[in-house]
C-alpha cells in the first residue's frame, strides 16, 4: 500500500495544507485527523494562524502516527501537500521541506505543465504529484466551490494513508443537511478522479 | 469514550460537567472557542442551571465572577493575554476573598508589539496575584484538569487558574477522553461555600484591613496556597482512580532518574522536549526531562529532590522578564538550596515562534557539552538585532523598531506563514 511506502523507516505520516482564508483548510485538517482515527490510528491536527482575513494564506497541519503524538511543532517536512488554491504557488513557498517522496494534490483543473511546475516535477516520483480540479468537482456536487473536503477524497487515493470510507464518515460526522451528501459526493468523485489518474501512471 | 475533538470544545465540555452556576465571559483570541461552546451549551439547555453573563470586558467578567462565587455559586471563566491584564486588579480581590472561582488561560503573548499567538507572559504576569496556577500538556490533561481544579478551588477556598497553549492546544484537534458526567459528579461534590453572602444570615466580606491585621492576612493567604502542595497530590490520585488514567500531580518527570542534564519546562512544549529526550537517549545521552504542572504554589521540595542528581539544568521559558531574564529559571535556582546544579535560562518560543525538535537537540547536545551560556535566546536572529542596532545607533529618529525590524525581514504587517 503506497502509505505504508511512504511510511518505510519513519511510523509518522506528516500533512500539510495550504490554502486561503475561508476555504476550509483548518476544517480539512481536521477531517483529516478525525478520518485516521477512525481508521484506528493516533492524528493531530492544528492550524498555523497568520492574520485571520478571508482570502489571506492559511496553513494547517496533520499528524498520523500509530503511537500517540507528543510533538507540538509545526510541519516543517510533509509527507504530503494539499494546496486547495493553486494561485499560492507562486506566492508561498508551498513546496518546503518536501521530500523526494513526498506526494502533492494541488486543486487545479491544470496540468502541472501548465501551473508551470513541468520542469520541477522531475525530482520527485511520478504518480505522486497531481493536480485535480477540486473546486470544480465541488461547484457541480456541492453547489459553491469548497474543494476542502474533495481534495480529502482525492488524498485518500492518491496516498492511501486514510480510507475513503473513513474521510466519508468524518466528512458526515462534521456537516449538516444538505452539506454532508454534497461534500460526500465531492469527496468520492475527487477519489475516483485520483484513482483513475494513478491507474494511467501505473499502466504507463 | 475517546473522540478526536478540538481542545477547546473538549475543554468547554468538561467545563459544562462541573456543572457551573455562572459563566460570565469576553471573547479574546484564542480563548474564544471555550467560551463560545460553553454559550451554546447554556443557550440550548444542555448546561443547566447556569446563567452565561456576555459582559462588557474582562473586568467586568471577574467582577461578575466574584460576585456570583459570593453568593454561593460556582463560577467559570476564560480569558487570555491582555484580557486577563485588564483582570488583574479583580484577581486579586478573587483570591484575597478566598473565592474559589475556576478560570481557563488560553496562554497567549502580551503586546506591545500586538501578537495574538502563544507564549506565557500572561499568565506568568499574574503569577503573584494569589491564584494557583496549573499548566496543561495536552489537551487530555487540559480536560481533567479543569475538573481537578474545581475540586482543588472549592476545598481551598482559592481561585484557581488552569493554564494551557493558545492555539498549540486549544487548536489542535487529537484523541481523548473527557471526563464523563458520571465521573465529574463522582469527583466533584456540589459547592458547599466556605463563606456565603446570605440575607438570611448577614455577614460583610472584603473589610478594610489596617496595618494591625493585615500581614497575617496575608500569611495566612500564603499558608493557604502552600496547603495546595498536599492537596493536589492527593486529589490528582483520586481523580485518577475516577478516570481511570495518569494524573500528573505537581509535576511530571520523564526518563531523570539517571540523567546527568534535566530540561524543566511547562506546558505543551513538553511533548516536544520528551520526543527529542527519547531520540538523545538512543544515542545514549543521559538527558531527561521535568514537566512542572502547578506552577502556583511552587512545588519546591519536590522539584529539588527531582533534580537531585542532575549537575546540569536547563530550563525553557515562553516568558521573559526583561531586565533579569527567566521566570521559572528563578523559582528552579530558589528551590535548589545548597544543591549546586548549573541552571541555564533558555527563552523560546515568544510570540508563537515554533519551539522544533531540531533546535532542542542543539540545545540540549550544547548543554550537555558545557557549551551553553547562562542564558540563551532559542533561534534569536541576531544579524536582525545587529542591523536594528546598527541603525538606532546611526541616528536618533531612527523609526520604530517592531516596523524597522518587519521591513528587514521581508514582512509588511503579519508573521509569515
Amino acid at each position: 500500500m503506497a502509505a505504508a511506502e511512504a511510511g518505510a523507516g519513519r511510523a509518522v505520516f506528516q500533512v500539510r495544507i495550504h490554502g486561503r482564508g475561508g476555504q476550509g483548510v483548518v476544517t480539512a485538517a481536521e477531517l483529516l485527523s478525525v478520518a485516521a482515527f477512525d481508521d484506528g490510528r493516533h492524528a493531530q491536527a492544528f492550524p498555523s494562524f497568520g492574520s485571520e482575513r478571508t482570502g489571506a494564506p492559511v496553513v494547517a497541519f496533520c499528524r498520523i502516527d500509530e503511537r500517540a503524538i507528543r510533538t507540538r511543532e509545526p510541519v516543517s517536512r510533509p509527507d504530503a501537500l494539499v494546496v486547495q488554491d493553486a494561485t499560492l504557488l507562486h506566492q508561498v513557498d508551498v513546496f518546503g521541506g518536501l521530500s523526494p517522496d513526498g506526494y502533492v494534490l494541488i486543486n487545479s483543473g491544470r496540468s502541472l505543465e501548465e501551473l508551470g511546475l513541468g520542469d520541477w516535477t522531475a525530482d520527485f516520483r511520478a504518480g505522486r504529484l497531481l493536480t485535480v480540479g477540486a473546486s470544480e468537482i465541488s461547484r457541480r456536487q456541492l453547489g459553491p466551490s469548497r474543494p476542502n473536503a474533495a481534495l480529502l477524497g482525492g488524498l485518500a487515493a492518491l496516498t492511501g494513508v486514510v480510507s475513503l470510507d473513513s474521510v466519508v464518515q468524518a466528512i458526515e460526522s462534521r456537516f449538516a443537511g444538505a452539506l454532508a451528501p454534497g461534500n460526500v459526493a465531492a469527496a468520492r468523485e475527487c477519489h475516483e478522479t485520483v484513482g483513475a489518474a494513478l491507474a494511467v501512471f501505473a499502466g504507463a | 469514550m475517546l473522540e478526536q475533538i478540538e481542545g477547546s470544545v473538549a475543554v468547554a465540555r468538561t467545563v459544562a460537567r462541573c456543572r457551573p452556576e455562572v459563566i460570565p465571559a469576553y471573547p479574546i483570541s484564542p480563548q474564544t472557542h471555550i467560551v463560545e461552546a460553553l454559550s451554546a451549551m447554556v443557550k440550548t439547555g444542555e448546561l443547566a442551571p447556569c446563567e452565561y453573563v456576555n459582559v462588557e470586558s474582562e473586568y467586568a467578567a471577574m467582577s461578575v465572577a466574584i460576585g456570583a462565587s459570593a453568593t454561593g455559586a460556582r463560577a467559570y471563566t476564560a480569558t487570555a493575554s491582555q484580557g486577563l491584564l485588564y483582570m488583574a486588579e479583580a484577581l486579586y480581590n478573587a483570591s484575597g476573598l478566598g473565592l474559589p472561582i475556576v478560570m481557563t488561560v488560553a496562554n497567549r503573548a502580551i503586546g506591545a508589539p500586538i501578537n495574538i499567538w502563544n507564549d506565557h507572559s500572561d499568565s506568568m504576569s499574574q503569577r503573584d496575584c494569589g491564584w494557583i496556577q496549573l499548566y496543561a500538556e495536552s489537551n487530555q490533561e487540559a480536560a481533567d484538569t479543569h475538573l481537578l481544579a474545581f475540586r482543588l478551588a472549592e476545598e481551598l477556598s482559592l481561585p484557581v487558574m488552569v493554564c494551557m497553549d493558545g492555539f498549540i492546544l486549544t487548536h489542535a484537534v487529537e484523541q481523548l477522553d473527557c471526563p464523563t458526567q458520571e465521573q465529574a459528579d463522582a469527583f466533584l461534590p456540589p459547592y458547599e461555600p466556605r463563606q456565603v453572602l446570605d440575607p438570611a444570615e448577614p455577614v460583610s466580606i472584603g473589610a478594610m484591613v489596617g496595618p494591625e491585621a493585615f500581614t497575617e492576612v496575608k500569611y495566612l493567604a500564603h499558608l493557604k496556597q502552600m496547603e495546595a502542595l498536599e492537596a493536589i497530590p492527593s486529589l490528582s490520585a483520586e481523580l485518577a482512580t475516577v478516570l481511570g488514567r495518569e494524573q500528573g500531580g505537581l509535576l511530571t518527570s520523564y526518563r531523570c532518574e539517571d540523567a546527568a542534564t534535566v530540561v524543566v519546562a511547562l506546558g505543551s512544549v513538553l511533548g516536544t522536549i520528551e520526543d527529542t529526550v527519547d531520540r538523545l537517549r538512543e544515542r545514549g545521552v543521559a538527558v531527561g526531562a521535568l514537566g512542572i504542572k502547578a506552577f502556583r504554589p511552587f512545588p519546591a521540595e519536590d522539584v529539588r529532590a527531582a533534580l537531585g542528581r542532575a549537575t546540569r539544568v536547563v530550563v525553557i521559558e515562553k516568558a521573559l522578564a526583561l531586565g533579569i531574564g527567566g521566570i521559572l529559571a528563578q523559582n528552579v535556582r530558589n528551590s535548589l538550596g545548597s544543591h549546586d546544579a548549573v541552571v541555564h535560562t533558555v527563552i523560546a518560543g515568544l510570540g508563537g515562534r515554533p519551539i522544533t525538535e531540531r533546535s532542542l537537540t542543539k540545545l540540549f547536545e550544547e548543554a550537555v557539552s558545557g557549551r551553553l551560556e547562562p542564558m540563551t535566546f532559542l533561534d534569536l536572529n541576531s544579524a536582525l538585532v545587529e542591523r536594528e542596532l546598527e541603525r538606532a545607533g546611526a541616528r536618533r529618529r531612527s523609526g520604530p523598531h517592531a516596523e524597522n525590524m518587519l521591513r528587514d525581514i521581508g514582512v509588511v504587517a503579519a508573521g509569515p506563514v
